[in-house]
């Protein structure tokens, strides 16, 4: 394949680095610079994405129920979650006398650095991310699985039944379904046969995994979304938070400041699900190719890396928020044994069907 | 960027959240009230303590979550490997998986599986 061009932003940072590395001769000092960069950058572009994620989920669900949601403030009411955010702002955050008050206030903070955290690998454009470490997926899988810790102690903490339900019912839930996850993740692994997210996406120039894999990959796709939507308590999964029978589960006792960190970890831990989601099984920044038909390919080339990046994740984002007004929530019987009984099995089946196509080399 | 860009990211969550709720002490009105600490739950004074004991099916889900768990991260190695090393990788995780899906159907015979 000749001239490919993909726009990049690893061009715009590689500028930064030599502007800043040819200004600032101690090595730390520059270090810590371009760090200060990222994060600032990092924190304004996760905050707007939460904006922009929060005002998505009602115009989505609006038009799923024919209605037509937010449009008052700023155009097409864009600037409506800007306005609830600060609401948030100037509310008392409460603390409940007889709650365990360092859990109270700590939960918080764990469920906020585990969905940050995450972020760390993903690759946004091409070879553009803060740090593609080798053990990419299994980095990713571990350290967001620490939020459970933040949903249990939210949920112990608050001296409230409602929320020890919740909690309790959120705990035996993200752990049951981190193994479908985290299954589906190593079917994706034993194909490329590596663990960075780098590589991986590097692995799919020729094809998408989702393609390329045949029938389990499209399976082990399938078992990802269906777990990793039960894995940050969305609906049809979200019984921890279930409103109508619980109140608010886990959060109810919390107010102000401290839900909208719940609310933020919640929509970053969408955005980190759907784009591991796109790396893995769609592809990441890979431009969709057919085959040999050179002139569609040059012109897919054309769009830049960072635009099917997040094309791709907005589409699984959509696909999760559709979930929401599609299917009625499940009973905590019926969570379980739809993982224990179903899902388990047939992913454990499917990584034997995936081995058997690694190694004959049967996909292309 | 390597390691320091973790410490970084941990670095950002705290003080994001950090910043978000102390902002917020700042700027809210509060007003003391003994009635506003009390739990959210039906109006009515609770009854008895809200820590409640835990249900053992829940402990069970825990336990076989555990064992499932190692097996998974004894699967990445495995799935790095498995182009290289070839068949006898796959008649090796036939036979891991075996072993496994016994002890998933024991519980499962068991009742182990069965949220009550």
């Amino acid at each position: 394949m000749k001239s490919v061009i993909l726009y990049s932003l690893s061009g715009f940072s590689t500028y930064i680095h030599n502007l800043l590395s040819s200004n600032i001769g101690n090595n730390l000092i520059l270090l810590i610079t371009e760090l200060t960069i990222i994060g600032i950058t990092l924190l304004i572009s996760l905050v707007l994405l939460c904006f922009f994620l929060g005002w998505m989920e009602r115009r989505v669900a609006a038009f799923m129920e024919l209605r037509l949601g937010p449009n008052r403030v700023g155009p097409q009411g864009t600037l409506q979650i800007v306005a609830d955010t600060v609401k948030l702002l100037f509310k008392e955050g409460l603390t409940p006398s007889k709650s365990d008050k360092f859990l109270f206030n700590l939960a918080p903070f764990i469920v906020v650095v585990a969905a940050m955290m995450a972020i760390a690998p993903l690759a946004f454009a091409k070879n553009f991310s803060i740090f593609d470490i080798n053990i990419g997926v299994l980095y990713v899988s571990s350290v967001s699985s620490l939020s459970v810790l933040g949903v249990l102690m939210a949920g112990w903490s608050s001296y409230n039944k409602y929320s020890l339900l919740g909690a309790m019912r959120s705990g035996a839930q993200i752990v049951s379904y981190e193994l479908s996850v985290g299954l589906s993740l190593i079917a994706i692994v034993v194909l490329s046969g590596n663990t960075s997210l780098g590589e991986i996406i590097n692995s799919q120039q020729n094809g998408w995994w989702i393609f390329k894999g045949h029938i389990p990959a499209i399976i082990a796709f399938v078992i990802f979304i269906i777990a990793s939507t039960a894995e940050i308590n969305r609906a049809p999964f979200d019984l921890a938070e279930a409103d109508q029978e619980l109140t608010g589960g886990f959060n109810t006792e919390y107010s102000g400041m401290k839900f909208a960190m719940f609310l933020l970890a919640e929509y970053i831990n969408l955005f980190v699900v759907s784009a591991m989601g796109a790396t893995l099984f769609l592809g990441g920044w890979m431009p969709f190719h057919i085959g040999n038909w050179e002139s569609f390919n040059q012109i897919m080339d054309y769009i830049p890396s960072f635009v099917w990046f997040m094309g791709k994740t907005f589409l699984i984002i959509f696909i999760i928020m559709w979930f929401r007004w599609t299917f009625p929530r499940l009973r905590v019987d019926q969570l379980l044994k739809l993982e224990w009984k179903y899902l388990l099995p047939i992913s454990m089946i499917n990584i034997i069907l995936i081995t058997l196509i690694a190694i004959m080399g049967w996909h292309f | 960027m390597g390691t320091p860009a973790l410490i970084m990211l941990l670095i950002c969550g705290i003080g994001f959240a950090g910043a978000g709720i102390v902002i917020s002490l700042i700027l809210a009105k509060s007003s003391k009230n003994a009635q506003k600490g009390e739990p959210y739950e039906c109006g009515v004074e609770t009854s008895g303590t809200s820590w409640i004991q835990f249900n053992v099916g829940y402990y069970l889900f825990a336990l076989i979550f555990l064992i499932f768990d190692v097996e998974l991260v004894f699967m990445y190695p495995w799935a790095i490997a498995v182009k290289q090393i070839g068949i006898v990788a796959l008649v090796e995780i036939v036979i891991f998986m075996f072993i496994l899906f016994l002890g998933l159907l024991y519980a499962w015979k068991k009742g182990a599986l069965e949220w009550k």
